[in-house]
C-alpha cells in the first residue's frame, strides 16, 4: 500500500522513472533460503518493531507537545526540570528491552559460528576482481568472473535483467547439505556476501575465515563483494546455483573430467597462433582489468605492457614476473592462479600483441619446467 | 587566577583588532579564530558536498555515465575525509572558540597563540589533501576508512601525502582539544562550578578528552602505514607476517570515539536551544551530563562492531554486541530528556528550534538503525550495504550538521549584531529537511534489498530508489547555497539584534552586547 502511494507520488511529481529498466520497490531484507537467514530476518523484524513502538511513544509525546504546548496558543510553560522516578524508569526499561533482545541474538550468533560436521568444504578466494572456488574434497577449482558485457556497462547496449549480477561460472552447490565455506583472499580484503544464504564473510589475505550454509531450496542466488577492494569493486558479483543432490554429483564429475582434460592440454604440442588465440581470451578475463585490453595499463600502479621492457625483453624475466608477481606492488603471483596452458598462452599473447612483435613463444611444458626449476 | 586576567586586560583592552590580513594571519582572539574556523568549515562543506554531487550524479542511473570507477572511488574517499575532518570537526571547534569563553565568562581561550596555530595548520593540511586529486595516479581511492592492504601495498603514490595531511589534522585537533580543556578547567568565572556549566561546555569538555585520547591512535595507524609503504615493515602485510585486521582494530579504536566527537557537541548545542525555545529549563541536567560521560566511556569499548564480519572469535562478537547495545541506554536518556524539556513548555519554532527538533527526530531514527546494526547476526546482512550509509548519514547530517545549523542561527545575532532573515532561514530548513530525507531514507531500502556501498554502478532493481535519492541529494546540496546567502546577508545588515534576542535563552553569552565586542569579560562576571 505504502509503496503504491510512493509510486503514484513519484509519477505525480513527474520524475523520469524509467519503466524500461527492471526496477522494483524491494524495501526489506530477504528472508532467504537457509535457517540462519530466516533467523536473521526474524531478529531484524523484531528489533525493527521494537524501534517502531519506541518511536511511536517518544515521537507521540513530542508531537503532542508541538501541537498543544505552543506559545501561539497561549500555553504557559511549566517549570519542572527533573523527576527522579521517571528518570530511573526510562533508564531501566530500555535496558530490559535490550536484555530481552540480546538473548535470541546470542543464540543465532552461536549457531552461525558452528561450522562443525560439514558435508562439503568450499574454499573461496577473493582476487581483484573475481572469485575463485576450490572444491577441497574433489580437488578441482575455477574462477568466477563478471559476465555482463562492457557494452551494457557503458550504455552502448540495453541492460539485461541480471545486469552486474551474472557470472561466467556460478558456484554450484547441493541443497540440503551443510556446506562449509573457507574464505580468504590473495590480495586486498574482499567480502563474500549472498543475502539469500545469510552469509557475509570478509576475505582477508593471511586469514581463513569459516562460515557455513545449508540451502533449503534449489534456485539461483545472487550477491556481490561488499568490501571496497579497488577500482572494480562493484564488478565482482557472486552467483550461487543450488541444485538437487544428484544433479550436483553429475556436475562434480564433469568438473573433475575437465580438470583432467586441462592436464592433457599441458602436454599437447601448441602452435604460436593457437597460443595467441587462447591467450587473448585469457588475458581479457585475467589481466585486462588492470593492464587494459589494449595493454596501455593505468600507470603508475598498473604499468603498460605495450612496449614494456618486460613484455619485449628476455623470456625468463617475463615468466618470473607473471608466475611469481612483483613484491610490494599490485602485481600478483599468477603461477598458482592459472594453469600452465593459460600462463603460456597469456605470455605468448603479451609478447606478440599491440605491436610487441617479439615473434617468440613459450609452451605450457616450458612453463611447467620453469616453475619446477624455481622451486 | 583573576590577577593574571587583570594584567592581560590592562595590556589589551584599549586596542581592537589589527588591520587587514594581519588580523587573521596573526589572530589570537577567540572570536576571530572562531570565525575563521566556521568559514573554513563551510568552505570544506561545499567542497565535500560537491563531491557528493558527483557521486549522486553517477548513481542517478545504472551504467557508467559521468565518471570512471577509479575516480568514483576517489570521490567517495575525499567526500568522507573532507566532511569528517574538514567540515564537521572544524565547525564544532569554531563554535567552541566563539562560545565557550562567552559561556563560562572567560576573556579568551586559555592558549591563544596555540589557538592560532591549530587553525592555520588546517588550510595547509587540506591543501595537501586536495592536491592529491591532481597527482599522478590520482587521489586516495580506498575509502575514508583506508583499510590496509588496499591503502598500503595497493594504494596510489599520493597515499604518502594523505598520511601527512592526516598527521597535520591530528595535530590541529589535539591542540584544539588541549585548549578547550585548559580554558574550561581554568578560566571559568567565579561561582561557575562544573555542574553549573552550560551543557554545550560540558559536551565539549568531554569531546576534547576524546580528541586527545584517539587522535594519537589515528596518527599511530597512519605512521604504521607510512612504515609499511616506505620503510619495509609489514605491520599490515600478511605476506611479511603482518596482520590486515590489526589495521581495522587500531583504526576503529580511533574511529568509534571519532563519531562521538562529531555528535557530542551537537548534543550540547541542542541542549541549549531546546530549553530556550521551550521557555523551560532543561529537563534532567545532571543525567544529561552523566549520559554524555557514559557515552564517551562506552565509545572506547565498542569499536569492533564495525568489524563483525572479519571473523572475530564468537566471544569477541558477543562482547562488542552487548557493549554496543548498552550505548542505547544513555542515548535514550538524552532523547527522553529533550522531549521532556519540550513537554508542557511554551514552544515557538524559529529556525534554530526547527533544526533542533528535526535533530531529535532524525537523529533518533539514525539511533534506531544503529541499534539494529548492533545486533551482530543481523549485521551480517546490513554490514557494508547502503543500510549503513543511510544510518551514518542520518546521525551525521541531521545530527552533526543540523546541530551546526541550529547553533549558527541561534548565535548568529550574537556574532553579527543583526537578526538573520527568518523566512529565508525557515525555507532553508524545510528544503534541507525534505532534501535530506529524500536523499537518505531510500538508502535504507537499498541496503536491505542488497546494494553494497561504495559501488559506482548497480543492478537494475536498485534503479528507482537511487534516482529518488539523487534528486534529494541535489535538492539538499543546492539548498546550502541559500544558507551561504542568509549568512552573508545577516553579516552585512538586517534588523539590529538586542543583547538577548531569544526571550527564553539563558547563559552568560546573552549578557554581553550584540555583536559581542572584540574583548569580552575582561573582568570576570559573578555567577550565583
Amino acid at each position: 500500500m505504502r509503496m503504491t502511494a510512493l509510486r503514484v507520488g513519484t509519477l505525480l511529481a513527474g520524475l523520469p522513472v524509467c519503466q524500461s529498466v527492471f526496477a522494483d520497490w524491494t524495501v526489506n531484507m530477504t528472508p532467504g533460503v537457509t535457517s540462519v537467514s530466516r533467523d536473521i530476518y526474524g531478529l531484524h523484524m523484531t528489533i525493527f518493531w521494537v524501534c517502531v513502538v519506541i518511536g511511536i511513544v517518544v515521537f507521540g509525546v513530542m508531537f503532542w507537545s508541538i501541537f498543544a504546548h505552543r506559545r501561539s496558543k497561549g500555553y504557559k510553560p511549566a517549570n519542572f526540570h527533573e523527576h527522579t522516578w521517571v528518570e530511573i524508569l526510562w533508564t531501566i526499561i530500555p535496558f530490559l528491552i535490550l536484555v530481552v533482545m540480546a538473548i535470541p541474538a546470542t543464540a543465532t550468533l552461536l549457531r552461525m559460528y558452528d561450522t562443525k560436521e560439514a558435508d562439503i568444504d568450499v574454499k573461496i578466494t577473493g582476487y581483484q576482481w573475481k572469485w575463485h572456488y576450490d572444491f577441497l574434497n574433489e580437488k578441482f577449482g575455477y574462477f568466477s568472473n563478471l559476465a555482463t558485457p562492457q557494452e551494457e556497462i557503458h550504455n552502448l547496449a540495453n541492460k539485461n535483467e541480471h545486469y552486474l549480477l551474472q557470472v561466467d561460472e556460478p558456484l554450484v552447490l547441493p541443497v540440503g547439505k551443510k556446506i562449509r565455506f573457507l574464505v580468504t583472499s590473495s590480495d586486498v580484503i574482499h567480502s563474500w556476501w549472498v543475502p539469500a544464504l545469510g552469509v557475509k564473510k570478509d576475505a582477508i589475505p593471511g586469514y581463513i575465515n569459516e562460515t557455513w550454509a545449508k540451502i533449503d531450496e534449489p534456485g539461483i542466488y545472487r550477491g556481490q563483494c561488499t568490501e571496497l577492494c579497488g577500482t572494480n569493486h562493484g564488478f565482482m558479483p557472486i552467483v550461487v546455483k543450488a541444485v538437487p543432490e544428484d544433479e550436483y554429483q553429475g556436475w562434480v564429475q564433469d568438473q573433475v573430467a575437465q580438470a583432467e582434460k586441462l592436464r592433457e592440454l599441458t602436454s599437447k604440442d601448441w602452435t604460436k597462433d593457437e597460443l595467441i588465440a587462447r591467450g587473448e581470451k585469457a588475458y581479457n578475463t585475467t589481466c585486462a582489468a588492470c593492464h587494459q585490453p589494449d595493454g596501455s595499463g593505468a600507470p603508475p600502479t598498473f604499468p603498460a605492457l605495450k612496449g614494456s621492457p618486460v613484455a619485449t625483453g628476455p623470456m625468463e624475466k617475463h615468466l618470473h614476473t607473471v608466475v611469481f608477481g612483483v613484491q610490494g606492488t599490485a602485481m600478483q603471483a599468477f603461477g598458482k592462479q592459472l594453469s600452465e596452458v593459460d600462463l603460456a598462452a597469456i605470455i605468448t599473447y603479451e609478447r606478440n600483441a599491440w605491436g610487441n612483435n617479439t615473434g617468440d613463444m613459450v609452451t605450457p611444458k616450458q612453463v611447467l619446467d620453469f616453475k619446477q626449476s624455481q622451486q | 587566577m583573576s590577577a593574571v586576567i587583570d594584567t592581560h586586560d590592562t595590556e589589551h583592552a584599549h586596542h581592537g583588532p589589527a588591520k587587514g590580513i594581519r588580523r587573521w594571519l596573526f589572530a589570537t582572539n577567540h572570536k576571530d579564530i572562531g570565525t575563521m574556523y566556521l568559514v573554513f568549515s563551510f568552505t570544506m562543506f561545499l567542497l565535500g558536498g560537491s563531491m557528493a554531487m558527483v557521486i549522486r550524479s553517477e548513481l542517478f542511473q545504472p551504467g557508467l555515465q559521468i565518471v570512471e570507477p577509479e575516480f568514483f572511488n576517489q570521490m567517495t574517499t575525499m567526500h568522507g575525509l573532507i566532511m569528517v575532518f574538514g567540515a564537521v570537526m572544524p565547525a564544532f571547534v569554531g563554535l567552541a572558540n566563539w562560545m565557550i569563553p562567552l559561556m563560562i565568562g572567560a576573556p579568551d581561550m586559555a592558549l591563544p597563540r596555540m589557538n592560532n596555530w591549530s587553525f592555520w595548520i588546517l588550510p595547509a593540511a587540506f591543501a595537501l589533501l586536495v592536491s592529491t586529486l591532481f597527482m599522478d595516479g590520482g587521489a586516495p581511492n580506498f575509502g575514508w576508512t583506508f583499510y590496509a592492504p588496499l591503502s598500503t601495498t595497493y594504494g596510489p603514490p599520493s597515499t604518502t601525502f594523505f598520511i601527512f595531511a592526516i598527521h597535520m589534522m591530528g595535530i590541529s585537533s589535539i591542540m584544539g582539544g588541549i585548549n578547550v580543556i585548559a580554558t574550561i578547567l581554568n578560566l571559568r568565572a567565579p561561582g561557575m562550578t562544573l555542574m553549573k556549566m552550560p551543557l554545550f561546555v560540558w559536551t565539549w569538555l568531554i569531546t576534547a578528552f576524546l580528541l586527545i585520547a584517539v587522535m594519537p591512535v589515528l596518527a599511530g595507524v597512519v605512521t604504521m602505514m607510512l612504515m609499511d609503504i616506505h620503510f619495509g615493515t609489514s605491520f599490515f602485510n600478511a605476506g611479511g607476517g603482518g596482520d590486515p585486521v590489526l589495521f581495522q582494530h587500531v583504526f576503529w579504536f580511533f574511529g568509534h570515539p571519532e563519531v562521538y566527537i562529531m555528535i557530542l557537541p551537537a548534543f550540547g548545542a541542542v541542549s541549549e536551544i531546546i530549553p530556550a525555545f521551550s521557555r523551560k529549563p532543561l529537563f534532567g541536567y545532571a543525567s544529561m551530563v552523566y549520559a554524555v560521560g557514559a557515552i564517551a566511556l562506552l565509545s572506547f569499548v565498542v569499536w569492533a562492531h564495525h568489524m563483525f564480519t572479519v571473523g572475530m572469535p564468537v566471544a569477541g562478537q558477543l562482547f562488542f554486541m552487548y557493549c554496543t547495545m548498552l550505548i542505547a541506554v544513555p542515548t535514550g536518556v538524552k532523547v527522553f530528556n529533550w522531549v521532556a524539556t519540550m513537554f508542557r513548555g511554551s514552544l515557538t519554532f524559529e529556525a534554530p528550534m526547527l533544526f533542533a527538533v528535526a535533530f531529535i527526530i532524525l537523529f533518533t531514527i539514525g539511533g534506531f538503525s544503529g541499534l539494529m546494526l548492533a545486533i551482530a547476526p543481523a549485521d551480517f546482512q546490513y554490514h557494508d550495504t547502503y543500510f549503513v550509509v543511510a544510518h551514518f548519514h542520518y546521525v551525521l547530517v541531521p545530527g552533526a550538521i543540523f546541530g551546526i545549523f541550529a547553533s549558527a542561527y541561534f548565535w548568529l545575532p550574537k556574532w553579527t549584531g543583526h537578526m538573520y532573515d527568518e523566512t529565508l532561514a525557515k525555507t532553508h530548513f524545510w528544503m534541507s529537511f525534505i532534501g535530506m530525507n529524500m536523499a537518505f531514507f531510500p538508502m535504507h531500502f537499498l541496503g536491505l534489498a542488497g546494494m553494497p556501498r561504495r559501488i559506482p554502478d548497480y543492478a537494475l532493481q536498485f534503479a528507482d530508489f537511487n534516482m529518488i535519492s539523487s534528486i534529494g541529494a541535489f535538492l539538499f546540496g543546492a539548498t546550502q547555497l541559500l544558507f551561504l546567502y542568509i549568512v552573508v546577508k545577516c553579516v552585512r545588515g538586517g534588523e539590529k539584534a538586542p543583547a538577548k534576542p531569544w526571550d527564553g535563552a539563558r547563559g552568560l553569552e546573552w549578557t554581553v552586547p550584540s555583536p559581542a565586542p572584540f574583548h569580552t569579560f575582561a573582568t570576570p562576571p559573578e555567577v550565583k
